[in-house]
């Protein structure tokens, strides 16, 4: 027995002393590149695929609207997806310029809804909704939007919807109808 | 009594044989122009709480102690740094956008005043680097008033 715990001690003190040997090769950095691919060229047909994100919003918007976690994911998974297939060609270098840092920054926020409780999809959903406002200043859309805005949550917060009657997704049954149209959005 | 022998054996035998499994550390010498603290004019006491509670997770430099040198440990902290580089890494901070370091600043703020950050697994061993009330606060309100300016 007090062999085996020698033998033990000896193991360990081993082991130690090989890591410390090791730490001398040291290597870094894999900061996952921005993986931006941004699907097929397709035809010129871009304002189509911003009414797809538009589209995933409002289902993800309707999902928050009815405390709907699960169904809020889903919609966030798929948004994700619509970003990627978003086609920039026919927009001038700035608005390419301006619309890659909006889809990078949506991305990621549409990412943590996808893999989130409520509250933390409220936070995330709030700065999406500012990217998304400030993609459709870009792309323009066929819809009339209504730019709302609730001025409880976290000192105040916007969404958008394609209805004038307010249905708030940050506090969803808790406080469905706080807030008002802040703006209308059309063109 | 043999094969309580025989076992602790093979673990021992396992446990050094992982040890000789290359990890990536994550270390620098260099602190790059885009640091974060390059690019803003940080109070020193802000700094040094970010430095002992973020930096290690979440910079291209982690202050190892001993026991994460060894595996199975090496491995569990190898991930997390991976994981909480791809985040946020405050050495590439000026290569965001305004946008994106608003968005990453206000994750930050919500991640303190909810406690999620940093991790519990972390601050068991770091206890350094556990938040005050304190400190949270002035945290929150500094880093609240640079996403402000920006």
């Amino acid at each position: 027995m007090k062999n085996l715990k020698m033998g033990i001690a000896a193991i360990l003190l081993l082991a130690v002393s090989f890591t410390n040997a090791q730490e001398k090769e040291k290597k870094d950095h894999d900061h996952g590149a921005m993986k931006m691919d941004h699907g097929k060229m397709m035809s010129q047909n871009s304002d189509a695929k911003a009414e797809i994100i538009l589209s995933d919003y409002f289902n993800l918007k309707d999902a928050l609207v009815g405390d709907d976690t699960k169904k809020a994911a889903q919609m966030g998974t798929k948004l994700v997806a619509s970003f990627k297939t978003f086609d920039k060609a026919s927009y001038t270098k700035e608005q390419q310029e301006a619309l890659a840092d909006i889809i990078e920054d949506a991305t990621e926020h549409a990412e943590h809804i996808s893999e989130s409780a409520i509250d933390h999809q409220r936070e995330h959903f709030k700065i999406l909704s500012k990217d998304v406002a400030d993609m459709v200043a870009i792309t323009g859309t066929k819809n009339k939007l209504y730019q709302q805005f609730c001025p409880m949550y976290d000192k105040g917060s916007a969404w958008l919807s394609t209805s004038s009657e307010v249905r708030n997704p940050y506090y969803g049954s808790k406080m469905l109808k706080c807030g008002k149209v802040q703006k209308e959005i059309s063109n | 009594m043999r094969i309580v022998k025989i076992i602790v054996i093979v673990l021992l035998v396992a446990f050094v044989g992982i040890q000789f499994i290359p990890t990536t550390r994550n270390q620098s010498e260099t602190v790059p122009q885009s640091d974060f603290m390059q690019v803003h004019r940080v109070p020193e006491a802000i700094q040094e709480k970010l430095q002992t509670s973020c930096y290690d997770c979440h910079s291209n430099n982690t202050q190892y102690p001993w026991y994460n040198k060894i595996q199975p440990v090496a491995w569990f902290l190898e991930d997390h740094i991976k994981e909480g580089k791809a985040e946020l890494n405050f050495n590439e901070w000026d290569s965001l956008s305004s946008r994106r370091k608003a968005s990453k600043l206000r994750s930050i703020i919500k991640q303190i005043e909810s406690g999620e950050m940093p991790l519990d697994s972390y601050t068991i061993i770091h206890k350094d680097a556990e938040f005050s009330e304190e400190e949270a606060e002035n945290m929150i309100n500094w880093i609240t008033r640079l996403k402000d300016s920006l």
